[in-house]
């Protein structure tokens, strides 16, 4: 494996990181004021967080070394 | 190519699941072995990720230094200008080249490839092998895990149905712990994502791919070393179905907002513009859900095994009273983590599965809102 | 990415979509339809139990307030019948006391009248005995002819000591 590789992927594990991680965390916030909508919270976050995580992981295949 | 000192990590990972008397004498093996473990523990994981022809229960290297393999072979079918099937243990776990008519086989990195009788194997320039390969159809370990998960799936629901014919309406035995997850799956992830009114016809889809991904997913935790929904076919397959069935159940306005997302709030010569964009992200959207669904369970589980058998691994490595028990340790705990995993990869695969199938067969009073 | 395509396999996707379409149709025959079923069935038989409580619930509220009215009327009824006798009571004693006043009125009256007519007998009857007596007086008077003045009085005095008015 490269380096450039290997950064690329740690950029894409800190960046894909961040955002479920900030998604994770509003929405924590979101069912701490609205405890009653925390069904509706978790099926926006669990899309979105889905979303990202499917983009990470077609990144990360992407600079995946060919075997 | 070969089975690298499977039968020490094998052990240890029946060791797991408490032989404790093992663990001496696999120690006092590897350190007979050398250096060139770590390589050797590598190709282990590699070949333990990937699907087998055969079913080794564990290996083991006797006294004169000779590979015993404990398991039993699978049926081999292969498409090479006509069928060929033949018993894998012609292949002799690798060792050997297998006649089948007038062709001859081999097995590389657990892949069939037709050679001549020598069994010689050309590679390119990347070290990838250019020999033919063969369809294959064979009845793998995980298709024979696919059958058994199959078999044991309809034992524990069919009793459970039945169950409640014999005991007026009420679970019993193992119905009782089942019961409340098909319940949930009924009320939190189909009604609340598909609706009230159309819930019902994806039900049967929603708990079978449930219970089927919990259940693999689980047998991968065993130390039989099965990997099935590790595997990119597998997803691909189960991908396919939900990709397959919430296009055909699509409703009109579906199908209206992925061509038209717009609708009627802007003229048609403003809509043009900004629909050579908004399309082709639509469309691809459309491919990009299943794809994401079928690359995280794949890369979840493919992960989680990685993990457990480095650490598994490490503990070969360390081979002192610090670093073996550390890695024991982390091994244990991952592995806890991974019964959550795998409950919890089976959860998304078919929370998603309802998200879509909810997006798909939503009727005109919520097309406004998005 | 070429990794991932070197690592799939024709022959288990073809498997797998087979084996899990399979156990997909069998389970759907053999096993959800009749969880589902029975789950349904029992959810449907709770609510229409509890429907069912509620209905009864309210019959009783119904039977209990039927009853509670028949109980009113019952008093109602008692208490007038009471009053209907306390009435015809306080009649009759009323009516019989006025017929009893007239009645002893007119025993007082007739008694009256026959004290009067007596007494009107009796002061005739006086009348004709003081007239005798006078007579009876006057002729004693005249016969003795009593020089004496005292002697004179004395006559009349045993004359009157002798008349008693009967």
């Amino acid at each position: 494996m490269t380096i450039p590789r290997i950064v690329g992927a740690g950029l894409i594990v800190i960046g894909v990181g961040v955002g479920i991680g900030r998604i994770g965390g509003q929405a924590m916030e979101a069912i701490a004021r609205q405890p009653e909508a925390y069904g509706k919270i978790q099926t926006a976050m669990l899309i979105v967080a889905a979303l990202i995580e499917g983009i990470g992981f077609a990144a990360l295949f992407a600079t995946a070394e060919p075997a | 190519m070969h089975y690298p000192n499977m039968a020490k990590i094998l052990f240890l990972l029946v060791l797991m699941t408490s032989l404790t008397g093992f663990g001496k004498e696999v120690n006092a093996e590897i350190a007979e072995e050398g250096k060139d473990i770590k390589s050797e523990i590598d190709a282990y994981i590699q070949h333990h990720l990937k699907d087998a022809h055969d079913f080794t229960l564990f290996s083991y290297t006797d006294g004169e230094g000779t590979k015993k393999h404990v398991g039993f072979p699978l049926p081999v079918i292969l498409w090479d200008e006509g069928l060929h099937l033949f018993s894998s243990s012609k292949f002799h776990h690798g060792e050997t080249v297998a006649q089948s008519g007038d062709k001859y086989y081999k097995l590389y990195h657990s892949k069939i490839y037709r050679t001549d009788a020598q069994g010689a194997i050309n590679y390119d320039e990347n070290h990838h092998p250019t020999n033919v390969k063969p369809i294959d159809f064979s009845m793998t370990k995980s298709v024979l895990m696919i059958i058994f998960t199959g078999l044991l799936m309809f034992w524990l629901f069919r009793s459970l149905a039945r169950s409640y014919n014999k005991n007026d309406g009420i679970a019993t035995g193992a119905g009782r712990f089942f019961e409340p997850v098909i319940l949930y799956i009924r009320d939190d992830i189909a009604r609340s994502n598909i609706g009230e009114k159309r819930y019902e016809k994806y039900m049967p889809f929603l708990l079978t791919i449930f219970f089927f991904i919990w259940f693999l997913n689980m047998f991968g935790l065993t130390p039989f070393g099965v990997n099935v929904t590790g595997n990119i076919a597998i997803t691909t397959a189960l991908a396919l179905l939900t990709f397959l069935i919430t296009n055909f159940t699509g409703t009109k306005d579906y199908w209206k907002h992925l061509f038209d997302p717009l609708g009627d709030s802007m003229p048609w010569y403003g809509k043009l513009p900004l629909y050579v964009i908004l399309i082709p992200i639509e469309l691809l959207g459309l491919f990009i859900k299943p794809f994401s669904l079928l690359i995280r369970l794949y890369a979840n589980m493919q992960a989680g095994h990685i993990v457990i058998m480095s650490l598994i691994g490490l503990m070969f490595i360390f081979k002192n009273w610090i670093g073996s028990p550390l890695s024991f340790g982390l091994a244990f705990a991952i592995s806890l983590i991974e019964i959550l995993v795998a409950l919890l990869q089976a959860y998304i695969f078919t929370m998603l599965s309802a998200l879509y199938f909810g997006f798909a067969s939503e009727e005109h009073e919520h097309a406004e809102a998005h | 990415m070429e990794q991932l395509l070197e690592e799939f396999s024709l022959g288990l996707f073809f498997w797998q979509t087979l084996l899990f379409l399979l156990l997909l149709f069998l389970l759907w025959k053999y096993a959800w339809k009749p969880i589902l079923g029975a789950v349904n069935d029992r959810e449907e038989g709770i609510k229409n139990a509890l429907a069912a409580a509620e209905d009864a619930k309210k019959e009783m509220q119904n039977v209990t307030a039927d009853s509670e009215n028949l109980l009113k009327e019952a008093r109602a009824e008692r208490e007038a019948m009471l009053r209907d006798a306390r009435d015809i009571k306080e009649k009759m004693l009323a009516d019989a006391k006025g017929q009893a006043k007239a009645e002893g009125d007119k025993m007082i009256k007739q008694a009256k009248a026959a004290i009067e007519s007596e007494k009107k007998a009796a002061v005739a009857d006086i009348k004709s005995h003081v007239a005798n007596l006078s007579v009876d007086i006057a002729e004693k008077v005249l016969k003795e002819q009593l020089d004496n003045k005292e002697r004179q009085l004395k006559i009349i005095d045993d004359f009157l000591d002798d008349v008693t008015l009967k």
